[in-house]
């Protein structure tokens, strides 16, 4: 599932070792790394996030601003995703426009937020047709070791959960002002990615970037808290039975709460 | 040009008639904003350093030295240093967009010349170190802030150097010089002169200024932000010092075996004179 | 003519180690008759020679190394191979089966892109890229095991006085281990859990490698961890 080129050994060794039913570093098929959050770190943002899932390591930034909506829904707010593989993540990654992978995962991590309608956009409206709220959530890489949808996912979730937001202010005339004042985001879900890496007759979850290296696919579920998918993606030159599907979305369905409740900062 | 200069020459006169001068976040006029580094933050790179500095927030990661890709830009006869800069969209209020800036371009350019002078580049010839700066939160002083994080980050991969490079701005902020200006400074204040400096070497190898100031005032303000830098040196030198919790007693034994063993890379620098 | 620091004492690029005449050692260089350091290290006075054993440094290839390194793409009559160096290393065909190249011979045979070889490298050419040859005792491709990483630099401390570590870890696991100077190291053992205790170890060492006494507290820890498996 890599442009670049796979270690024959190493994919010789990863499948061994999953073959008797363990990961090189010694996790179970469906364990993730420890994930570590932090939130609301950075001063200037709206909301804050900073996700270490092993040595995969993320930033998001919340920025919420004014903005106009888009032709077709006039009186709704816009959230936004944005991914950036920044060149410092990793010794292939180069400079420049976002490469495929980056705009992939953002739009992933987007749906997932959006058709979870994460945001009532409504709410978010302040002139219709003209005025509205824009929420960015920009997702940063810094270190890439593996499964990135789900640390971004976590990490838009949380930044979002911790953002507060300006208040601003219409007057009769439809002027809109700042205010002093911040809101929360008011979450009306809480949508988490999980996704599901094969490896020849293999589903792991939490694929280190070696084994993101050397897998076939990957499917992508995204879950809202009461189990409703709100977002597929699969992904990787290999297809998948129905049977598999359903194994994944049950894997999925299985560790998304787990992993949804480390949406806030780690003790 | 002239014009501007009785201009700032009639503000200085005003000092004297001024009351009690106080910054913004209460600091003296010579004194730096809380400064932490530490190294070998990204797993990934040959090298790295995370810098606070006030409310900047900044990553620096190295990879190389390397092959060059493209294979035009390779120089014959020595090694390339690229240095680039880039601020996170949600690094600065309101949001920018990622793509890089003119700003991002030159800063990144700069940056290249206050390093390059500290590193042995003759002995790379057709390669490539990249430094790659990532801003996630600007306070102000990025620049000098980046340069500290970088000139760590290249000590941490391993590369030789002729010295570190320590960097800090001063400026002019309500007719005083002060040294390392805050965002708020920045903005509102009548001169800014990043420096970056290389301590042992006693050079300067960044300059900028944008502002107002007489002569004397910029004389005064590179002085003062060299004071600065020697500062920030410190704050460097315990950061990649502090990576190997060093414990003096514990090491007396080890010089034998290394000794003994021979095994140490051998990479012989005689030739450097 | 007096030394700066102190035998052990950690150095940062530009500390002034020496002033006056003295030999300028590894991780130094000198500037106006006065010795300097250019790597973050460990100071180190012997006789007249002042050098910097470095914690941090890249992998210098030299002639006479053992290095790991994978296939990373097909030209005619050589291979390019990544062993982490500045520049691709090369090896012939020549240097790989001791025959010249014949355009009828499907060099993919032999080794092919994505593989992992041992390999010695036996010449640096003029524009510095390693020549390598896996004809030799040990070298060639690799069937079996596992690569990890550790700083070049490292590896002298790995591999211990007249390789004292480095069996130490092979007696206690059982395992095959094959080191390269290029910091890529090669594991095989019978089991699971030996290998793993052999990364672990490998990482030990390469986080204490500045400390002493480390032979010593990786035997004990080897032991401990011994113990608790029975």
């Amino acid at each position: 599932m890599s442009n670049n080129i796979v270690s024959r050994l190493k994919r010789k060794k990863i499948e061994e070792v999953l073959e008797a039913g363990t990961r090189m570093d010694g996790r179970d098929l469906n364990d993730f790394r420890e994930i570590e959050v932090r939130t609301n770190f950075l001063e200037k943002s709206e909301g804050s996030a900073e996700v270490r899932m092993g040595k995969t390591h993320i930033v998001v930034g919340v920025k919420a601003g004014l903005g106009t909506p888009f032709d077709d829904t006039p009186d709704e707010g816009v959230l936004m995703c944005n991914a950036e593989y920044t060149p410092v993540a990793h010794q292939t990654w180069e400079p420049g426009p976002p490469p495929h992978g980056a705009i992939e995962l953002a739009r992933v991590v987007d749906r997932g937020l959006r058709s979870a309608e994460i945001l009532n956009m409504e709410d978010l409206g302040l002139v219709s047709g003209e005025k509205v709220y824009i929420v960015f959530v920009d997702l940063y890489v810094l270190n890439w070791d593996g499964n990135l949808i789900d640390a971004c996912g976590l990490g838009a979730l949380a930044a979002l959960k911790g953002a507060e937001i300006p208040v601003f202010k219409v007057s009769k005339k439809n002027e809109v002002s700042e205010t002093d004042k911040t809101q929360k985001l008011e979450l009306r879900c809480e949508p988490i990615p999980i996704t599901i890496y094969k490896i020849g007759k293999h589903f792991i979850l939490d694929a280190t970037a070696d084994e993101e290296e050397v897998a076939d696919g990957r499917l992508t579920v995204t879950l809202d808290e009461n189990n409703n998918v709100t977002t597929l993606q699969k992904a990787g030159p290999v297809g998948f039975t129905v049977d598999e599907i359903k194994k994944c979305i049950n894997i999925a369905s299985e560790k998304a709460a787990e992993i949804r409740s480390q949406a806030v900062a780690s003790e | 040009m002239s014009k501007s200069k009785t201009k700032a020459k009639t503000k200085t006169k005003r000092k004297s008639r001024k009351k009690k001068f106080e910054r913004v976040d209460g600091r003296k006029a010579d004194e730096l904003r809380p400064v932490k580094i530490e190294t070998g933050v990204i797993p990934n790179a040959d090298g790295s350093a995370y810098i606070e500095m006030g409310r900047n927030k900044i990553i620096a990661g190295v990879y190389g030295p390397r092959e060059m890709h493209p294979k035009r830009l390779s120089k014959p006869h020595r090694g390339v240093l690229r240095v680039r800069y880039h601020m996170a969209p949600f690094s600065v209020d309101p949001r920018r967009s990622p793509a890089p800036s003119r700003r991002d371009t030159e800063i990144g350019m700069v940056m290249t010349d206050a390093l390059e002078p500290a590193l042995f580049l003759e002995r790379y010839p057709r390669s490539v170190i990249d430094v790659y700066v990532e801003i996630i939160q600007a306070d102000g002083g990025t620049r000098c802030a980046s340069v500290n994080a970088a000139a760590v980050a290249l000590v941490d991969a391993g590369i030789p150097m002729k010295d570190l490079v320590a960097s800090c701005a001063a400026g002019k902020m309500e007719d005083h010089i002060v040294l390392d200006l805050g965002d708020y400074e920045d903005k509102k204040g009548q001169a800014d002169v990043p420096v970056a400096y290389m301590p042992k070497l006693e050079e300067v190898t960044l300059l900028q200024m944008d502002g107002i100031l007489t002569t004397d005032e910029t004389v005064e303000a590179v002085e003062l932000a060299i004071e600065g830098c020697k500062q920030v040196y410190e704050v460097q030198r315990e950061a990649l010092k502090k990576k190997y919790g060093m414990d003096e007693e514990d090491t007396a034994e080890d010089a034998e075996e290394s000794e003994e063993s021979g095994e140490e890379p051998a990479e012989s620098e005689e030739e450097d004179k | 003519m007096s030394a700066k620091f102190e035998t052990r004492d950690i150095v940062v690029p530009g500390d002034l180690l020496f002033e006056g005449r003295a030999r300028a050692g590894d991780n130094t260089y000198r500037n106006e008759g006065n010795i300097y350091a250019t790597r973050v290290g460990l100071a180190n006075y012997n006789k007249d020679r002042v050098s910097v054993i470095a914690l941090e440094a890249g992998f210098i290839p030299l002639v006479g190394d053992l290095v790991i390194g994978m296939v990373t793409d097909i030209e005619l009559g050589q291979w390019k191979v990544d062993i982490g160096a500045e520049n691709e290393a090369i090896l012939t065909t020549n240097d790989a089966i001791g025959k010249p190249f014949r355009s009828y011979q499907d060099m993919t045979k032999i080794l092919d892109v994505g593989d992992t070889i041992v390999a010695k490298i036996v010449d640096l050419d003029r524009r510095r890229t390693p020549i390598l040859s896996i004809m030799g005792r040990d070298l060639g491709k690799a069937r079996d095991g596992f690569l990890i990483d550790i700083t070049p630099s490292k590896i002298p401390r790995l591999i211990g006085k007249k390789g004292s570590m480095i069996n130490m870890i092979l007696k206690e696991t059982r395992c095959q281990v094959t080191i390269g100077q290029n910091g890529k190291i090669l594991i095989s053992g019978r089991n699971r859990e030996n290998e793993e205790l052999v990364v672990k170890t490998i990482k030990k060492i390469e986080a204490e490698a500045h400390t002493s006494g480390l032979t010593n507290r990786i035997q004990e820890y080897l032991k401990d961890i011994k113990e608790q498996r029975k």
